[in-house]
This record gives structure tokens, sequence and C-alpha cells, in this order.
């Protein structure tokens, strides 16, 4: 049996493999299987799986790779990730990837997905037009044809027929993947000096480019492994981290605010892979409309979702409130419109219900992060050293 | 270049007809005319002037800021406020303008909204937009139309239907809570007769770019050309008068041989027709246009007065599939086309109006243009052998305007698109 530190190590080499090594491996074994590669922030990876597919995350090269083609493709104000994700397919990266989807969450990565289209990479481009209407017979309608578009894309390529019962064995598959990893988030709630941020990081991050039968092996594993008491607690303050939910930070950067004094105990990184909120329903007649009816009905808050009959702002204090964070640290990409834009309102709210927060940029590719860490150290320091516990009374 | 401007008929007009709209929406409160906020592109203003609203185009105040020099300090105003620099100056002019008292460009305050109808096409930004004036304004209700992307370089049946079923499930009831008035389709279709002439005036008045000299320019006169469609007048019968008046106008300067009239004159000598991609900067309007037409520099076809409309495909609303035209209209707009219609769109223009240059004006702020830009220039370069040119500037925020570092590289490729001429002719 695997030790933390093994998992940890091999969940690491993974997240960051930028050759897909396992995914191409799997894909290998049978001549039907597919790899289609999906851009953030959330498809649902069920729909693939069931076609004997395997989604793939796309997060960019990170700080893992270097820009010199990428960058001729864009403006020097537009966001790092669509470059370095053209530095990837101009290197070739995506060999042997069968499909793109591409979910509607920003202007970028809606013209990324005519780039492809204009390269002429993958057997389909898909643009997943997720809806903003969120009745079941309008959006759930559209949205369940949109699906079906990609189930057609995929048969066109492996002959694979999705049957409701196939379906239905994938829904349970991530909705287990779900659980676990939420568990997860609720064992480091309560005892976050077991496992450090990025290290839960590089879990989750895995499972964006493996078959989720072994993530759902891993998950479990560090869940045993996490329930015994290991490491020891510090003196930190608690705190959600929010508005890096597609372009990646540097996992340097997450080290970085933890070393500065905070358990981070709530964030939105991959928020791809907690975006339902809950179960979706495993056993209904028609599966396909059960997944469209949990993106309407279960969707957590974010910054690509239409949000005016349930305000975002009081769902992150909701979740801040959950978790007991002493404050939130908004970490968004320079130039990312969708986080940026959202600043204003949930700042807006953490003034009105005087919670603490602080702010600030990076790039997937961020190197120095001492001007961060002091930032993060001074915020921590001024809740511990300086401030009555305000929401929660969670210090001791 | 001659220096005489003469005021022409159409100006006049649309001089009146923007004074009218500022004027009425200035006394709405007391007329008890209700009033929309919405976008330029997918506007539909034929259902909104069917209620008897008003409408409201936040992107209009906007570069009206620009153009009045105001822009600059209400983008400051947002800034103070929390929005980020890297973020649509569009939004932050509209935040800022607000925050300032809401004072419209005539001077006269925009009454508050009554409805937010967020027919949100082509520009993910704008549903940020509204999130924000949501909370600025809080209790109006918001009606949301989402105009899905031509991802697969069609509209497909499913997509229309979408659209159908919010019109008529989410938009219209809206509509008639807050105006007080039932839904009359027989009204619509009158206002949609009125949209297919002017459709058809829009694509004559801007086909005439194939003459030399081209007798308009088709992106900064054309930003005015496009003005009545795009302010509220889609579907009167005061566009249609309009864009007959501008047409034949347009005809009398063939006849005559005449170049575009510039704001210091008509161009004498037309040395270079260009087509442009991207919106205009509007904040030294003036002095980028003139960078132009002193160099003899011609815009025989623009992306941007596609913005709120593409008519050179063959779409035209029709007046007997109200709701369905509408949609189609919506899903229709220049930003809502994949990149490859963008680049077939872009290179039709090229070839038919016999440009000599393809140059893409890239706004720092708006993504939904300006994502994507660099690779349809080098595909119109490859496919057309043409010589690209590339500028940067903002819309509204002045401190992203560099008249020199504009003017260096346009002179540059004028330079190389006079050195071609001489080439090919040899």
């Amino acid at each position: 049996m695997d030790s933390l530190a093994e998992i940890i190590r091999k969940c690491e080499e993974l997240a960051f493999d930028l050759k897909f090594t396992r995914a191409k491996e799997w894909k290998s074994l049978d001549k039907t299987r597919v790899l289609v590669g999906h851009m953030p922030i959330y498809i649902p990876r069920e729909v693939v799986h069931a076609a004997n597919g395997l989604a793939i995350g796309i997060l960019g090269g990170g700080d893992k790779k270097l820009i010199i083609k990428g960058d001729a493709y864009y403006q020097s104000y537009i966001c790092h990730m669509p470059r370095s994700i053209l530095e990837l397919v101009m290197d070739g990266h995506f060999e042997g990837f069968d499909g793109f989807i591409f979910p509607s969450i920003c202007d970028v990565i809606r013209n990324l997905s005519g780039m492809f289209q204009l390269l002429g990479k993958g057997r389909f481009i898909k643009y997943l037009d997720l809806p903003q209407n969120f009745k079941r017979h309008i959006g759930g309608e559209f949205y369940k044809q949109e699906l079906q578009q990609i189930l057609e894309e995929i048969y066109k390529i492996n002959g694979v027929k999705v049957t409701p019962e196939r379906l239905r064995h994938s829904i349970l598959l991530f909705n287990k993947n779900r659980r676990l990893t939420e568990q997860i988030y609720n064992i480091r709630q309560e005892f976050p000096w077991r496992m450090t941020a990025a290290d839960l990081y590089h879990i989750v991050r895995a499972g964006y480019v493996i078959p989720v039968e072994e993530h759902n092996e891993i998950l479990e594993n560090v869940i045993r492994l996490i329930q015994e008491e290991r490491g020891d607690p510090l003196d930190k303050i608690r705190v959600m981290v929010i508005g890096a939910f597609c372009e990646q930070p540097p996992v340097g950067l997450i080290r970085t605010i933890e070393m500065a004094g905070c358990y981070i105990v709530e964030d939105d990184f991959l928020m791809g892979a907690r975006w339902i909120q809950g179960d979706i329903d495993p056993a209904g007649t028609d599966p396909l409309s059960d997944i469209c009816n949990a993106y309407l009905e279960k969707s957590t808050f974010s910054s690509s979702v239409y949000d005016v009959d349930n305000p975002k702002e009081d769902r992150m204090i909701k979740l801040m409130t959950d978790r007991k964070a002493d404050g939130i640290i908004f970490a968004a990409p320079s130039f990312c419109d969708p986080a940026l834009l959202d600043h204003p309102i949930l700042q807006k709210a953490c003034n009105d219900k005087n919670i603490r927060f602080i702010s600030f940029l990076y790039s997937e590719n961020t190197g120095q992060f001492k001007v961060i860490k002091e930032q993060v150290g001074t915020f921590s320091d001024s809740i511990k050293l300086w401030e009555e516990p305000v929401l929660f009374g969670n210090k001791e | 270049m001659t220096k005489d401007v003469v005021k022409e008929k159409s100006m006049i007009i649309q001089k009146e007809m923007i004074t009218r709209i500022f004027k009425d929406l200035s006394t709405a409160k007391e007329t008890g005319k209700k009033v929309v906020y919405t976008f330029v592109p997918g506007n539909i203003s034929e259902l909104i002037l069917s209620f008897d609203m008003l409408p409201v185009y936040p992107e209009i105040n906007a570069l009206q800021s620009g153009m009045r020099k105001k822009s600059g300090g209400f983008i400051l105003d947002a800034e103070k406020h929390g929005h980020s620099e890297d973020v649509c100056t569009y939004v932050k002019c509209d935040v800022g303008m607000m925050i300032n008292g809401n004072i419209g460009p005539t001077g006269e305050k925009i009454p508050d909204p009554d409805l937010l109808l967020l027919s949100y096409t082509g520009c993910f930004t704008f549903m940020k937009w509204f999130e924000t004036l949501e909370r600025l304004y809080p209790g109006v209700p918001v009606a949301l139309l989402h105009t899905p992307y031509q991802e697969g370089h069609k509209i497909t049946p499913e997509m229309t239907s979408y659209m159908v079923k919010q019109l008529k499930e989410e938009v219209i009831p809206k509509m008639e809570k807050v105006s007080g008035n039932k839904y009359s389709e027989e009204k619509l279709k009158m206002q949609l007769v009125n949209s297919s002439k002017v459709e058809d005036y829009i694509i004559k008045i801007f086909d005439t770019t194939k003459h030399r000299p081209s007798p308009i320019d088709a992106y900064f006169a054309g930003v005015y050309y496009i003005g009545p469609i795009n302010i509220g007048f889609r579907g009167t019968p005061g566009a249609v008068t309009y864009y007959e008046e501008l047409y034949k106008e347009i005809l009398l300067r063939i006849e005559k041989g005449l170049g575009p009239i510039t704001p210091e004159g008509v161009i004498e000598e037309e040395r270079f027709r260009l087509v442009v991609e991207g919106p205009p900067n509007w904040t030294h309007f003036r002095e980028f246009w003139k960078l132009f037409y002193d160099m003899g520099a011609v815009i025989v076809a623009s992306s941007y007065t596609k913005v709120g409309g593409v008519y050179d495909m063959g779409f035209r609303v029709n007046p007997d599939k109200p709701l369905e035209s509408l949609a189609k209209y919506c899903m229709n707009c220049y930003t809502n086309l994949s990149l490859q219609q963008r680049v077939e769109l872009l290179s039709k223009c090229i070839t038919e109006y016999h440009a000599d240059g393809f140059l893409v004006n890239s706004i720092k702020s708006c993504n939904s243009f300006s994502a994507g830009q660099l690779m349809i220039m080098q595909q119109l370069e490859k496919q057309l052998e043409i010589p690209v040119g590339f500028i940067e500037s903002d819309l509204v925020d002045p401190r992203y305007f560099s008249y020199s570092n504009i003017k260096n590289r346009l002179e540059s490729f004028f330079q190389m698109l006079e050195q071609r001429k001489y080439i090919l002719k040899k």
C-alpha cells in the first residue's frame, strides 16, 4: 500500500504530465477508446465516459512550458492560458486526441475554439454552449441537444452506442468521485494540517488526466490515510481562495499562501471537478436529462453562470461560513474579465458583512511570489494578532 | 481636401432622431414610458418598441462619453470603486457615468431602467455587465435572452427554437408585466417590415464602396450610418426615411464621382482602399480618422459596422415569422460568428471591394473581437496574399491611445501598400 507521500508524488507527476502519457496508454489498449480534451471550467465528463472516452482537462502549460509560438497568436492584454494551450498544440502535445470541447465560459475560450477549428485540430471541435436559461423545458432541452451532438461526434469515431445503462454507470462513478473529493475537503476543513492545499491540488488535478475509476481508488486511499492524525496544527488563519477557476495559479503560489500563515480550506482552483453539488440521479429512466437537470439545478456559483435569481455573493458567504474561514483571498488571473468583473460585487458583499479579504492577480507562469507572500503574511497577521474573531469565533 | 463641409440632409435627419430619443428618455418618467436597458448586438428594438417602451444602450452612452472626452474620468471613478484596470472599459465607463449622475450625451439625465433586457449576443462580458447593473438597480427585473453561438458555422433549428422559447416564455411575459401592454404580433410584424427595408438599404449603401472612388468611408463614416438602427430606431418608419435619404445622397455622390466626406471635407484622391477589423477608438475618433484621410486611405468595408447585424450573407428579417426573425437576427451579429465565418466574411469584403490591404485595430478591453484577431490576420494574408497591418488602441480608455505609436505603424503600412502598388504596376 502506498504512503500518502507516495500517492501525492504520483499525482503530482500525473497532474503536470503535459504529454498526457497515462491517458494515451489507456487509449492504446482498446481501439474504441477516444480521448477528448476539454477546456475549463466544466463539462459533464459522464457523457464522454459513457461513450468509451476519457475526458482530459486541458489547463494550459502552467509554469512548466516555455511560451514562444503561443505568444504570436495573442496580444499582450489577453490572459495567459490560451497562449500556453496553443504552444502545447504547436508542439504536438495533443497528438492522439480525438476531439476537443470548449465550454462557454468567456470570449477568449470561445474564440480559442475557432482557432482550433482553423488549425484543423482534432476530429471534432465542440463549443459547448452551456445554457443560461435554467428551466428544464427551455435551457434543459437545448443543453440536452448540445450533449447529444457530443455523443454523435464520438459515435462517428468509435461507433459506440451510448445506452441508458452505460450513462447510469458513468453517473455512478462520477457521483462517487465528487463525493470522495468533497470528503477530502471536509476532512481538511477540520484538520488542514494533515495535508497541504498544494498536495490536495495535485490529487484533484490528477483526476483531470486519468480514468475516473483509477482516480476514485486514489481518493479512497487518500481518505483512509488522512483520517489518521498526521502533521502538527500550526497557528494559521483559515482562508477561502476565489477567482482561480480557469487559468490555474502556479503551485508555488498555493504553497506561498499556506507558507505565509494561511490554511486554504476552500478554493475554486479545479472547480470543474466539484461543479455539481451533490449527486446526479443515478437511477432515472432518462439519464442524459438527469445530467442536464443537475447542471440546471445543482451547479455551484461561478463567474461564468448568470446568477440573477441566485446571487453569487450570498453563496460565497454561505460557503465561507460553512468552511469556517477567517477571510477570503481573491486571486484571479490577469485580464480575466469574468473573474475580475465579479470582484466589485463579491468584495462589496465582504465589506457589508465585515469579512476580511485581500486581492491580487497572477498568471499561470508567475514566478515571483515574494510580494504575494508579504501581502498574505500581513493579511494573516492582521487577522491573527489584531482582530477579534468576526464571524465564526473559531480562534483559539 | 475640400474644406467646405456641408451637412447633408441625412445628417440633419439623424441628428433630429438622436435629439428626439434622448428628449423622450429624459421625460420618460413624466410621460410614463417604461425604459429598457439592452445592448447593440442582438438589439431587439422592434419588440421593445412594440410594447411602447424606450430602449437605452449602455455601450452607446459609453462611446458617446468617449467622444465627448468624459470617459477617462468615468473609468477612473469606476476603478476607485473596485473595478480592475484589466477589464472592459465600456462597463467601467457606464458604471462611472452612473456614479456621476447618469447624465447622457445631450446633457440630460438618462432615466433608471424599468427592465434590464440582457440580450447577450457575441459578448460574454454583456452578462457580467448586467450582473453589475442588476446590483446597481436593485429590484429591477432582468429578462435574459441567451443567444447561442454559431460554433458550427451555421444556425440550426435547435438554436432558433431555444431562442424563440426564451422570447415567448421569458422576455415577452416580463415586457408585458413591465409595460402593462399585451404582446401584439401584428405590431411587431409592422416593425419588422420596416426593419427588412432598412436591411436592404444598408446592404445597398455599404455595397457602394465597390465604386472607384468609393463614395463613402465604411468605417469612420460607417459608424454614423449604422447609428439609427443601433440606437433604437430598428423597425421605425423614421429609420426607413433616413436610409432612403442616405442612399439617394450616396448615389448622387457616385454620379458626381465624389469620394467620402470627412470632417475636413471630401477626400479628393483615393490612394488606398482598406478593410478594417475591430471597433474604432472613440476617445480620439477625429485624430484617428484624420490619420487615414490625410493619407488618402478609404475604408471600403469594416467588421465593426456589422456588429449590430450581418446582412451581407443574405439574412433578412421575415415579418411573417417575427420571433424566429428576431432570434436569427441576434444569432447573425458579427461577434456571434465563428472565427471561420469571420474570415470568410472579411475575405469576401476584401475581394469584392477590391481592397489594397487589411488592417486590424485591436482593442485592449474587448476580448470578443480581439482574441483570435491575429489568427484571422494570418489566415487572410495567407489565403489572399494581401498586405496586413496591425494597430492597438482601446474603446473608451484614453490611456490606451498612443497617437505617435499608431501613426508610425500606419505610415509604415501605407508605405508598404505604396511599394506593393508600384511593384504590381511594374
